[in-house]
């Protein structure tokens, strides 16, 4: 296992008393592209804002390549932070933009040319040396950005939703380049989303968080395939909801009874009469023309959208609605179809319900 | 820590200093010795006494007052009808006519105002530049009486005052969208019409905000009235440097001032309440 | 014919405008002393000019109290926008709404109240408390300009000056001050601009020995005016002219270069 670079050690932070990062332990390893993951207001920037010494904590530490830095300022910090809006200095030229935090830490000029070259170079602007902010499109300000911090040669690079200003084509492009960059220079990015297609396609691990704390910490793959909570199953991925109740235990399989249907599961340490959730991902939705012996609902397709490489379907099977993808499209599954439903026993992800909690 | 601490008081110390010293000690100040008593060789007597708020009820300085907030009244009038057909007129050139045009609108103002009431003073008495031109056309026989009355006192103050109504108006005029007056136009509304239905509602703001630089500070300008109303009429503002520095009766004078401050509070209750915003103020 | 209409009212407007300091600039060329009838044309009003120390005195006040406000009220407004646009602190609403106070109070008001202040301090009127007096009334004014601008910048700019290794001193001189330039400019001509054109305030707050211009022409009037104050109105006008036309020269260039980029 490689090198731990970033540490953050019990983090507490309040506003007033508001308290929203609860006991927040992190370790990020050195090359790492990590993700924190979460919906407004979950905390995750004020944990990227604690790391580069922009806001204060709390309580708790945090520690770069094993110093720790809790109270250090930004710019004593070898961590640099790219944010939404760009934030370039719009009086001055992408040269200088670059150069600042070099000439900052007062390097001599010919080695600050030679540098801000390379850097033109990694991000693809050569020749944009004297043009100002104002003359870039939303991408080209974005690649100074990158550049003007990555000059420094961080030992994290923090990004804080540094692509949601970007429409959405751009936005793939500059996902595929930011992850190009960082397996290139092999630095490590803690970066910071709220979009659950950015968090799976780019990350080493993704940090999921809820309420100022961690709900699941794991690779992409794990994460969506075996999330632990009913929440992480939501928050990643499109996914249909059954909410039944054990009725039948056996050795191997339980019966879990909607109601309107009922259907097999694996029994694990299930009990009867015990309240259960039931997450299947739409890709995972098995569809026939005639009822077979494991089809769990009878419905008729009510919408379809065809999007190039799959086709999403709406089935509606009583007052429930659920969702099916297709990868291509079938010409047998049209708008109006009768249709019947099921799902092998394998893609079941299912939650013992606190009953309690809701 | 510390640094960050001192490097704040330097950017918040200044202004709560300036605010507390420069603005409310004086205003404080003023209501307090406006409850004071004169004794009448220019000393005050620091005793309570509500005796100059109820001076003020005698029926000269209540004309006074009234005569003050008619000239306000009227020189805001007679701004706003010169104003809307002005920068309206200036809003159908082209944006760098626009631009010289508005330049020199500012540019008489830019030698002092008393200076230029001395201009008029020069244009409007009974030898003046006006009337030898009007006598020497003959056009009239006998020089007009156009100053040392009302006449002149509205001159010098609607003169004085007109940037104020004019710059908001414009701002105001130059946000309406030119589509919709073409659009009222194709549909054959009226002049008239499109006046009171497009551009009075949507240059409220600019109209509400110039009334009230106006207004305000024309019930204060008592060189215009000194200059060009010679002693005849007196408005607050003269009432106020009488007591302060002829008369001697500060208390008195003070006690006028916190009146015209409630006016002026008055005034700017209103234009909040019509949606206002202070920030809009001053930032000519 | 509307076209007609409305330019005929624009020349009249002007006309108005301009005509009080249309005629005070003719006399200064005029034979007769009295500002009556033009007589003929002559420039010695303007030898005059030189000779009369009153005038000299009285112009010196002037614009060295305009130059000291000006300088003192845009240094202090404009670090004192920037103090209230980034900190919080007990009592900062009572702050922003006591600055709107010059701005909207009569200025007789605020006259009458510092000369009151001058006198319970045991100040004595003169150059010092007419400059006081002038970076009262300018101060709020430079604020309001200078915050303008400031609403409009991203904080994330200071955050990564910071972050790429600025200290709060770096980042205040060199990125900030130069991005809040537009308003701490146009916040310094109108602090100029309004310490000229007051004639209120500088009547209570000057003293013997600090008679500015407009002070000056105000006492003169009751006596009668000699045509070399109309020289040096027109002087000074010359120069304010010259000014603004440069200024709105290089405006007009951005606007155009603007449009073209």
């Amino acid at each position: 296992m490689s090198k731990i670079v970033l540490k953050i050690d019990h983090l507490r932070r309040s506003f007033g008393d508001k308290e929203v990062i609860k006991d927040f332990d992190l370790e990020v390893y050195e090359g790492e592209f990590l993700t924190l993951l979460g919906s407004s207001g979950c905390g995750k920037t004020t944990i990227l804002r604690a790391i580069a010494g922009l806001d204060s904590v709390t309580e708790g530490h945090i520690y770069i390549d094993g110093k720790d830095v809790t109270s250090l300022d930004p710019k004593f910090r070898e961590v640099n932070t790219i944010f939404q809006n760009y934030a370039l200095f719009p009086l001055m030229t992408v040269e200088e933009n670059i150069a600042f935090g070099l000439k900052m830490k007062k390097v001599d000029q010919q080695e600050i040319k030679k540098r801000v070259q390379e850097m033109l170079t990694l991000v693809h602007l050569e020749g944009y040396e004297k043009r100002k902010p104002r003359e870039l499109s939303g991408g080209e300000q974005q690649r100074v950005s990158i550049a003007r911090a990555l000059i420094n040669n961080p030992k994290v690079l923090l990004l804080d939703e540094p692509l949601s200003a970007l429409d959405q084509k751009l936005r793939t492009k500059m996902q595929l380049e930011l992850k190009g960059l960082q397996r290139k220079l092999g630095i490590t990015f803690v970066y910071v989303t709220h979009s659950q297609d950015e968090a799976l396609t780019m990350s080493d691990r993704i940090v999921l968080l809820k309420d100022g704390k961690i709900e699941q910490a794991d690779t992409p793959i794990k994460i969506y395939e075996h999330p632990n909570s009913l929440y992480t199953a939501q928050f990643l991925g499109d996914s249909n909801l059954f909410q039944g109740v054990v009725t039948k235990v056996d050795v191997k399989y339980a019966w879990v009874k909607l109601e309107d249907a009922m259907f097999k599961v694996f029994s694990n340490q299930l009990q009867v009469d015990m309240p259960v959730d039931v997450i299947i991902r739409p890709e995972n939705i098995k569809l026939s023309l005639k009822k077979k012996s494991d089809s769990v609902f009878e419905g008729k397709i009510v919408d379809s959208i065809y999007d190039g490489a799959s086709t999403q379907l709406i089935i509606r099977t009583g007052q429930r609605e659920i969702r099916a993808m297709l990868f291509g499209n079938d010409k047998e599954y049209v708008k109006g179809q009768e249709i019947f439903v099921t799902w092998d026993i394998e893609d079941v992800i299912l939650f013992k319900r606190d009953t309690d909690e809701k | 820590m510390k640094n960050k601490k001192l490097w704040k008081y330097f950017f918040i110390i200044p202004v709560i200093i300036y605010v507390i010293l420069l603005i409310a000690l004086p205003l404080i100040y003023i209501l307090i010795i406006s409850f004071f008593q004169s004794d009448y060789y220019g000393g005050m007597i620091s005793t309570f006494t509500l005796q100059n708020y109820i001076d003020i009820f005698d029926q000269v300085y209540i004309n006074v007052f009234l005569k003050s907030i008619f000239v306000a009244g009227v020189t805001t009038l007679i701004c706003i009808l010169i104003s809307y057909p002005f920068v309206l007129a200036i809003s159908h050139k082209k944006p760098a006519t626009q631009k010289i045009l508005m330049t020199l609108v500012m540019v008489p103002f830019l030698t002092n105002s008393l200076i230029r009431m001395y201009g008029w003073l020069v244009l409007l008495r009974k030898s003046g530049v006006i009337n030898q031109v009007l006598l020497g056309v003959g056009v009239i026989q006998e020089p007009l009486s156009l100053m040392y009355n009302m006449f002149g006192i509205l001159i010098g103050m609607v003169y004085t005052l007109l940037p104020f109504m004019v710059l908001p108006l414009y701002s105001s005029v130059s946000t309406v969208d030119p589509q919709l007056l073409e659009a009222a136009n194709d549909l054959g509304a009226s002049k008239i019409k499109t006046f009171f239905k497009i551009i009075l509602p949507q240059t409220l703001p600019g109209l509400f905000n110039g009334s009230l630089m106006v207004f305000t500070p024309a019930l204060g300008y008592f060189f215009i009235v000194d200059i060009l109303g010679g002693g005849k009429i007196m408005i607050l503002g003269n009432l106020i440097k009488n007591q302060f520095l002829t008369a001697r009766n500060w208390p008195f004078g003070a006690a006028i001032s916190i009146v015209l401050v409630l006016i002026t509070s008055l005034v700017i209750f209103a234009y909040r309440k019509l949606g206002g915003k202070m920030e809009d103020l001053g930032g000519a | 014919m509307k076209k007609a209409v409305e330019n005929i009212y624009l020349v009249l407007i002007f006309l108005f405008l301009f005509l009080p300091i249309a005629v005070l600039i003719l006399f200064s060329f005029n034979t007769s002393s009295l500002n009556i009838v033009f007589e003929g044309f002559t420039v010695h009003w303007y030898k005059d000019l030189l000779q009369n120390r009153t005038l000299l005195e009285a112009l010196f006040n002037t614009l060295i109290v305009a130059g000291v406000s000006t300088i003192v009220s845009t240094i202090i407004g404009t670090i004192s926008a920037y103090g209230l646009h980034k900190y919080s602190f007990p009592g900062k609403n009572v702050v922003n709404e006591l600055l709107y106070i010059p701005v909207v109070i009569p200025e007789i008001v605020l006259g009458i109240s510092l000369l009151s202040v001058y006198t319970l301090l045991k100040l004595e009127l003169g150059m010092v408390t007419l400059i006081l007096s002038h970076i009262c009334f300018c101060i709020p004014f430079v604020i309001i300009s200078v915050r303008s601008v400031l609403e409009g910048v991203d904080p994330h700019i200071e955050e990564v000056a910071n972050d790429l290794g600025a200290s709060k001193f770096q980042i205040f001189t060199k990125i900030v001050i130069p991005m809040l330039m537009p308003g701490i400019l146009s916040g310094a001509q109108l602090a100029l601009t309004l310490s000229l054109d007051d004639v209120v305030i500088s009547y209570f707050t000057a003293g013997p020995g600090s008679n500015t211009l407009p002070l000056q022409v105000y006492s003169m009037i009751k006596t009668g005016i000699t045509p070399d104050v109309n020289a040096l109105i027109t002087i000074m006008l010359g120069v304010v002219f010259v000014l603004l036309m440069v200024s709105t020269v290089v405006q007009l260039r951005r606007i155009k270069k603007e449009a073209i980029s």
